[in-house]
């Protein structure tokens, strides 16, 4: 082996080159590996029998008798903790006022928990809010809902040199001698038999409506609304797009207009997305008033001029890379230059446009701020196609952004969240990956 | 250094020592024709008769003004910006410059082969059917009917009848430029041009395009522009010899490349510079 200075450059670099590879891959890996575990998470999951029931009451889905005999069975494993609890209620009248009080407090609490963890006790009319007709439909928050129950979280602050710590007091230990002190054991022991969990496919989180908020069911109404905001941008910005590059590149004169214009679409590349956003929403909505308020059709317009820049560029690009002579063949058959433009540059410019198009849509699905403006809603039904050019839609960036910051039960819909992300990166990776097959038949038609 | 083959002399020779040219009526006619680039002239002030069905050959060294006079004919020069024209160039006694002029007409009479093969990126049909398209024809039949006739008339007919719907670039060169042949021939031209037909291809597919170049002598006028001598004494009826874009001499071929009639053009034939 020669060892020999434009040896060892040339190992370092290539050293080098596969270091920085690998390095895209893990940060690939470490971006997209949790998006994917927690995102799955969203539609394989411990389903406990109230996931069970709350989909065959709410979206008609699953075997009503075979739920019917589970939910008959786990009330009876149940009916235990709620005789415990009427026990001490009936046990609470007789004692002293002091430890009335004491008590009544933290038994409010534990029958709020039971109701969240379990359902509403039996035998009174269902609660007004959905979210609170059903117990725990997920194992995981079930387990998480049942430390809360046996445990108070309480701050010890006895060393005064060190900051407050958290100490986990069981509860029963305020009930001794009570007669709800055997419920805590009953509830730990007993919690399967009481929700019966088992591992289910909920493919349909794709397909349903949320009820409640995103409470229950699905993100069918943000994956609708994102394809409709996507496609509807695609559809005004590439015919528009094209025909600017087309002009650019075959029409227009040098001069310093024209300068102007090409410097003035590259700075509309750079122009933040939210100045787009309230663009849309002082031209579109309120100066041409495309829509009464949000509408999808307002959001689209406004993604379109968004995309705008990269379509002219990737087209005028590709335009330009088409062989002259393919232009010059067909002016000397007496094509005008119209037709030629239409007959034989852009067919052969197609693949170059359709990178173009290919980037602005995975652009178009994942903008949020564009469309917080002018289309997005943060609940809502999916839309037919004529109710796009009036009403706004549900889209997963919005809506995951939504979820994370505003919701009022933020904590117990993460997997609706991850779900959303995962769902997004997959809309967006299966729309690239349709435009690529695509531009590669295009481009195996046009080569040998 | 041997320029002429025995065949090519005997060709010359026995030719008839009357002018083949003047006999016949001109379909192009140059009249004190100047193209200029940016002001600069390209071609000055030619005067030249094409006499309709024979083929006339463009010769001279390059950067000679032959390209751009050719390009004249069906105005292909108006891709080019900065380019201007001066004297009368007429094409059937009409001013192909002359005002109100239909330039897609005009191209659809002069067709024209290119100095490289550039078929279009489509299929073998296609690339004939697309002249046809553009003047409107849309029955299928009748499409089929014109692909087959003008790669009949292109000597391509035989090879590619079963890869009609091959992509024109799966073809070799010297097929490639006989499609581009058949695709021009396809709008039925009067007169065709050609630009370098050959200079690309090898000395085989050469001489396939100079074959079809004799059987289309006749039919259609042609002139073809060319570096290679040879090939004009072997394809053209009359050749032109232009330098620094003027026209030096134009004759009938046999007698240009035999007895010139100008010293410049005598030393350009004998190799003396060029």
């Amino acid at each position: 082996m020669h060892w020999q200075p434009r040896g060892i450059l040339d190992r370092s670099f290539t050293g080098l080159t596969a270091f920085s590879v690998a390095l895209v891959a893990l940060s690939l890996f470490v971006v997209l590996g949790p998006i994917v575990v927690r995102g799955l998470g969203a539609f394989f999951f411990r389903a406990t029998v109230e996931h069970r029931r709350m989909m065959l009451y709410e979206f008609g889905q699953g075997d009503r008798a075979a739920v019917e005999a589970e939910v008959a069975r786990v009330e009876a494993a149940r009916a235990q903790v709620w005789q415990f609890v009427a026990g001490f209620e009936e046990q609470l009248k007789s004692m002293g006022a002091p430890a009335r009080r004491r008590h009544a407090q933290e038994l409010r609490e534990i029958k709020d928990r039971l109701a969240k963890l379990l359902g509403p006790p039996p035998g009174r009319p269902p609660p007004a809010m959905l979210r609170e007709r059903y117990g725990r439909t997920r194992w995981d928050q079930a387990q998480l809902e049942l430390e809360r129950l046996l445990y108070r979280v309480e701050w010890d602050y006895s060393d005064p040199a060190r900051m407050g710590r958290q100490v986990r007091v069981p509860r029963v230990e305020s009930f001794r001698g009570t007669a709800l002190e055997p419920m805590f054991a009953c509830l730990e022991g007993h919690l399967e038999d009481m929700l019966r969990p088992r591992w289910t496919c909920y493919w349909r989180f794709l397909l349903d409506e949320s009820k409640d908020a995103h409470f229950f069911g699905g993100i069918w109404p943000e994956i609708l609304g994102t394809l409709y905001l996507t496609v509807g941008a695609i559809i005004f910005a590439v015919p528009m797009g094209v025909i600017s590059a087309i002009y650019l590149v075959e029409y227009a004169p040098r001069g310093w207009l024209v300068g102007l214009l090409r410097t003035c679409i590259s700075t509309l590349a750079g122009v933040p997305s939210i100045v787009f956003g309230l663009f849309g929403l002082a031209f579109f909505i309120n100066t041409i008033h495309v829509s009464e308020s949000k509408s999808v059709l307002a959001g689209s317009l406004t993604l379109a001029v968004l995309i705008l820049p990269v379509i002219i560029r990737a087209s005028e690009e590709a335009i330009r890379a088409v062989p002259f002579t393919y232009k010059e063949a067909a002016l000397s058959m007496g094509a005008s230059r119209w037709r030629a433009i239409t007959t034989v540059t852009l067919p052969a410019a197609l693949p170059g446009i359709l990178t173009g198009v290919v980037i602005s849509m995975g652009r178009a699905a994942g903008e949020t701020a564009p469309i917080i403006f002018t289309a997005a809603v943060s609940v809502g039904a999916p839309l037919a196609l004529w109710q796009t050019l009036s009403r706004g839609t549900p889209a997963l960036p919005w809506n995951i952004y939504n979820l994370a910051t505003e919701h009022q039960a933020v904590d117990e819909i993460r997997h609706v969240q991850h779900g959303m992300v995962l769902t997004l990166v997959a809309l967006v990776l299966l729309l690239n990956a349709v435009a690529l097959v695509l531009r590669a038949r295009i481009a195996r038609k046009l080569a040998v | 250094m041997r320029l002429f083959t025995v065949q090519e002399l005997s060709r010359l020779d026995g030719g008839s020592s009357s002018a083949v040219g003047t006999a016949r009526p001109a379909h192009v006619r140059a009249e004190d024709f100047s193209v200029y680039y940016g002001g600069q002239p390209a071609v000055r002030e030619v005067t030249l008769d094409i006499p309709r069905g024979l083929v006339t050959a463009v010769i001279g060294p390059s950067g000679c003004g032959k390209s751009t006079f050719l390009r004249a004919v069906n105005r292909m020069n108006d891709l080019i910006p900065g380019c201007s024209v001066s004297g009368r160039l007429l094409l059937d006694d009409e001013d192909v410059y002359g005002p109100g002029v239909d330039v897609t007409a005009l191209r659809k009479r002069v067709g024209m082969v290119f100095q490289k093969p550039n078929p279009f990126p489509k299929s073998v049909f296609d690339n004939v059917a697309y002249g046809p398209r553009i003047h409107g024809v849309r029955n299928r039949r009748e499409l089929v009917e014109i692909v087959e006739r003008s790669l009949v008339k292109a000597a391509l007919w035989e090879e590619v009848k079963d890869r009609l719907s091959e992509n024109a670039l799966s073809l070799s060169g010297g097929q490639q430029q006989r499609l581009c042949i058949a695709r021009a021939l396809a709008v039925e031209p009067e007169l065709l041009l050609m630009d370098e037909p050959t200079s690309s291809l090898d000395p085989i597919a050469t001489d396939r395009i100079e074959n079809l170049i004799a059987e289309l002598r006749g039919t259609y006028t042609i002139i073809i522009v060319t570096h290679n001598m040879q090939q004009a004494a072997r394809v053209s009826d009359r050749t032109a010899f232009m330098y620094m874009g003027e026209l030096i001499e134009v004759d009938d071929t046999n007698i240009l490349f035999t007895r010139p009639g100008q010293k410049k053009t005598q030393d350009y034939i004998t190799g003396r510079f060029g």
